[in-house]
């Protein structure tokens, strides 16, 4: 054995301080330096671009949940609601809501008459149109449901038009009413003077909220009632076909499966599926549930069903990789006390995966809750104005969806409709941000770390 | 394994159901989305005013419609596809293939189709030579013809103001475009001399030469788009170069934003289409499946009442949202109250 010859240090090579730093290592802090700057910038620029798809969609859609309301006292008038004079219902129903539309009418003049608000420059028609075209419909419907009201005098609450509304958020000035047909600059000043009586008024829009749909007339009245019944139907239904499905096949997977070909091909499969644009489950949904199962259209079950298929990958790769995390000491402590593989996995496994198992549920969840392209071949993306019964049977009525609802409605005419739909997008914001957040508490609280 | 049997158990029961919920007791209507809203606002009425429930419309377009409604007779098919577009042959053969034997036509009324700017353009006052002029692939030049050199509007017209043509039409998939080849651009094509070029360069093949009419221009001048009209409004919006082409109904809910061409010196309206004095317009329709009249609850009254007086008459609902309403209402509503199924197409 030979010792290490002692050379010296190479005594050419001058001894540097790491702090002063050559060109060398210059340029490598500066390459950090950039790199930095690069990542600031990314972000920065993510969430300046975030910045301002919120704002745009907040500073139009916050209004949709104020709406302008009308308040006066209507006198049912028998002759007109029940010409037949026996409160039979059956008789009554033959009263459309034209007639009913003009007592409203006639009641609103007689008020603006003895409050003495001068109605100079505008018809009896233009004061007629001041109401919501819903509102005759909705009188129509209480009057029918108790025909006692007939005779008396009610104080009600109606929508204003969809004009007034918006000359009351600012979208129609005086510029604009001129050049618009179904406005005029003289409306606007018997909107201020109605303002000023206490007549007209705005507040919180519960109806946006419960509503169902209505048509390009009455942008006033529509409502995500409908829509969220039927997201919360679909939503329920994946929860019921995913969650077993997709578990029981990535316990099946993970834990029992032979490792062969085959289920090597599923496995590619899987994570092929999860990529799969959803208008293709559109289309299967359309040829496999509706025109073969013969399921309903634009139910919320085909919708489920459509909408489950598309999640089911993503859960299942969620849950096998939750599952695959539980460390193999617990799965060999299990079986070595003598559990079976069954109780191992359901005892020990599954409960420990769980937590993982649930995050990735919730967010597969949440994507299928903001899926519009499916919904369209299955004729979901549709004007629906009766609320689903409530289940089971309900799951098989026409329903729509959130995401349906802003599509629409932002190819509306109306120019009142694009507050509508961005206050669509704000519900549905919300309705994602709970799902991610609870994601993210039930993950922090039952997520064990090894 | 609780949970298991819960789901297993909610999926058997909402299985036994789907037989119980088979019976449909809403009208299913589909087709035009230029129909669309016009169908919403009769559904919604007829919900309103009916103890039926109210029907489910859907947009989609006039063809999908139409195949929609032919694809066959149950109540899993819908019952009416409306259409901004006369039902074709096709349709008919694929219709009577499935077994839909019988259908009944019924036109509502009149859709204008109207070209407006952004508000704060220029005034323009189109015929349909203009239109042909700044969008044809190829025009008339000096007796012969070119590639189209155009590009400003005071080449094509010099009464009008130096501006970029552009112009924004339906996507061939609508209803609408159809209504725009043949109303303004062979019109257009014909006033010019440019059909006449063409025939002669073709052995005067007239169908040839219509067919080399409807050939717009692919350089960015003349765009099509294919979705509704609030994507040619935001298009507009966003180059104030911009003129779309719009329904009537559409650009009367948005005169704030727009500022509608004549054409032919006729200033569009419900009154000047009514008249006939504007040269473009189209006849709406929907096709009721006869087979399912006293099937589905509501059916007939639905039909009757889209028809009636207080909904397609000149002074209901309809022509207040910028329907052109059916001069001859009156026969309509007689072979709906017949329920007289369609001809074959002439």
């Amino acid at each position: 054995m030979t010792d290490i010859p002692a050379t010296p240090v190479n005594p050419t090579r001058p001894v540097k301080s790491i702090y002063s730093g050559g060109a060398e290592m210059r340029r490598r802090n500066a390459a950090e330096a950039r790199f930095r700057f690069y990542g600031l910038f990314a972000i920065t620029l993510s969430l300046g671009v975030l910045a301002i798809m919120l704002w745009t969609i907040f500073s139009d859609g916050v209004s949709a949940f104020k709406q302008a309301k009308l308040t006066f006292p209507v006198t049912l008038a028998p002759e007109v609601l029940d010409p037949a004079g026996n409160r039979d219902r059956a008789e009554m129903t033959k009263v459309t809501t034209i007639g009913y539309g003009r007592v409203l009418a006639g009641a609103f003049r007689a008020e603006l008459e003895a409050r003495q608000i001068s109605t100079e420059g505008v018809s009896d028609k233009e004061i007629a149109e001041l109401i919501s075209k819903d509102a005759p419909g909705v009188l129509r419907a209480e009057v029918l449901a108790d025909t006692a009201l007939v005779g008396t005098t009610q104080v009600m609450t109606v929508l204003a038009s969809g004009r007034i509304d918006g000359y009351l958020k600012g979208r129609v000035t005086r510029a604009t009413a001129e050049r618009d047909a179904q406005i005029s600059p003289a409306m606007l000043d018997l909107a201020d003077r109605l303002q000023d009586a206490g007549i007209l008024k705005t507040g919180f829009n519960l109806g946006f909220l419960t509503s169902p749909d209505a048509s390009d007339q009455r942008p006033e009245a529509a409502g995500l009632g409908v829509a969220i019944i039927g997201s919360a139907y679909m939503m329920l239904l994946v929860i019921v076909i995913c969650v077993p499905v997709g578990v029981a096949a990535s316990i099946y997977l993970e834990e029992f499966a032979p490792k062969n070909r085959l289920t090597d091909i599923i496995e590619v499969n899987i994570s092929n599926l999860a990529a799969v644009p959803s208008i293709v489950f559109g289309i299967l949904g359309l040829a496999v549930f509706i025109n073969f199962a013969k399921f309903p259209q634009s139910s919320p079950v085909v919708g489920a069903l459509v909408l489950s298929l598309m999640t089911l990958p993503t859960i299942i790769i969620a849950s096998r990789a939750a599952i695959r995390a539980v460390p193999p000491s617990i799965r060999d402590a299990a079986l070595g006390v003598g559990a079976s593989k069954m109780q191992t996995v359901f005892h020990h496994v599954l409960p420990l995966a769980a937590p993982g198992i649930l995050t990735g549920t919730i967010l597969g969840l949440a994507s299928a809750l903001g899926e519009t392209a499916p919904l369209l071949l299955i004729g979901m993306v549709a004007f629906v104005d009766n609320y689903p019964a409530p289940p089971v049977e309900g799951f098989f009525d026409p329903a729509t969806a959130l995401p349906v609802q802003v599509y629409s409605w932002a190819s509306r005419s109306d120019p009142a409709f694009i507050e509508r739909s961005s206050g669509a997008i704000i519900v549905l914001l919300v309705f994602l941000v709970i799902m991610n957040v609870t994601a993210i508490i039930l993950r922090r609280k039952f997520e064990r770390r090894w | 394994m609780k949970s298991l049997h819960i789901t297993a158990s909610a999926l058997a029961i909402a299985a036994l159901s789907a037989g119980a919920a088979s019976a449909r007791d809403q009208i299913q209507i589909t087709g035009s989305s230029t129909v669309l809203p016009y169908a919403t606002i009769v559904a919604e009425a007829f919900g309103e005013n009916f103890d039926f429930p109210t029907p489910v419309v859907e947009g989609g377009g006039s063809g999908a419609g139409r195949k929609k409604m032919c694809e066959g007779v149950g109540e899993n098919t819908v019952d009416i596809a409306n259409s901004s577009s006369r039902i074709s042959q096709s349709d008919i053969d694929l219709c009577t293939q499935n077994g839909v034997a019988e259908v009944m036509e019924v036109r509502i009324g009149y859709d204008g189709i109207v070209f407006a700017s952004d508000v704060n353009g220029q005034e323009f006052a189109f015929t349909p030579a203009d239109i042909y002029t700044a969008l044809g692939k190829q025009v008339l030049k000096d007796g012969a013809l070119v590639d189209n050199p155009n590009t400003s509007w005071d080449q094509v017209n010099a009464a009008f103001q130096p501006q970029d043509i552009l112009v924004f039409v339906p996507g061939t998939k609508h209803g609408t475009r159809e209504v725009f080849d043949t109303k303004v651009i062979i019109a257009g094509c014909e006033a010019t001399g440019a059909m006449a070029a063409f025939a002669a360069a073709n052995n005067g093949d007239e169908d040839k030469a219509e067919e080399l009419c409807m050939d717009l221009r692919t350089d960015g001048r003349s765009v099509d788009i294919d979705g509704d009209y609030t994507e040619t409004l935001a298009r507009v919006d966003a180059d104030k170069n911009g003129i779309g082409v719009f329904g009537l109904s559409f650009y009367q809910n948005n005169t704030d934003k727009l500022r509608v061409a004549t054409m032919g010196g006729v200033v569009p309206s419900v009154d000047s289409i009514a008249k006939g004095e504007y040269p473009v317009s189209r006849p709406l329709y929907f096709y009721v499946k006869k087979a399912h009249l006293g099937v589905i609850p509501g059916l007939k009254e639905y039909v009757e009442f889209f028809v009636s007086d207080d909904m397609a008459g000149p002074d209901g609902p309809l022509a207040a949202y910028g329907l052109v309403s059916d001069p001859e209402l009156a026969a309509t509503q007689a072979a709906v109250a017949a329920e007289t199924p369609m001809g074959p197409l002439n």
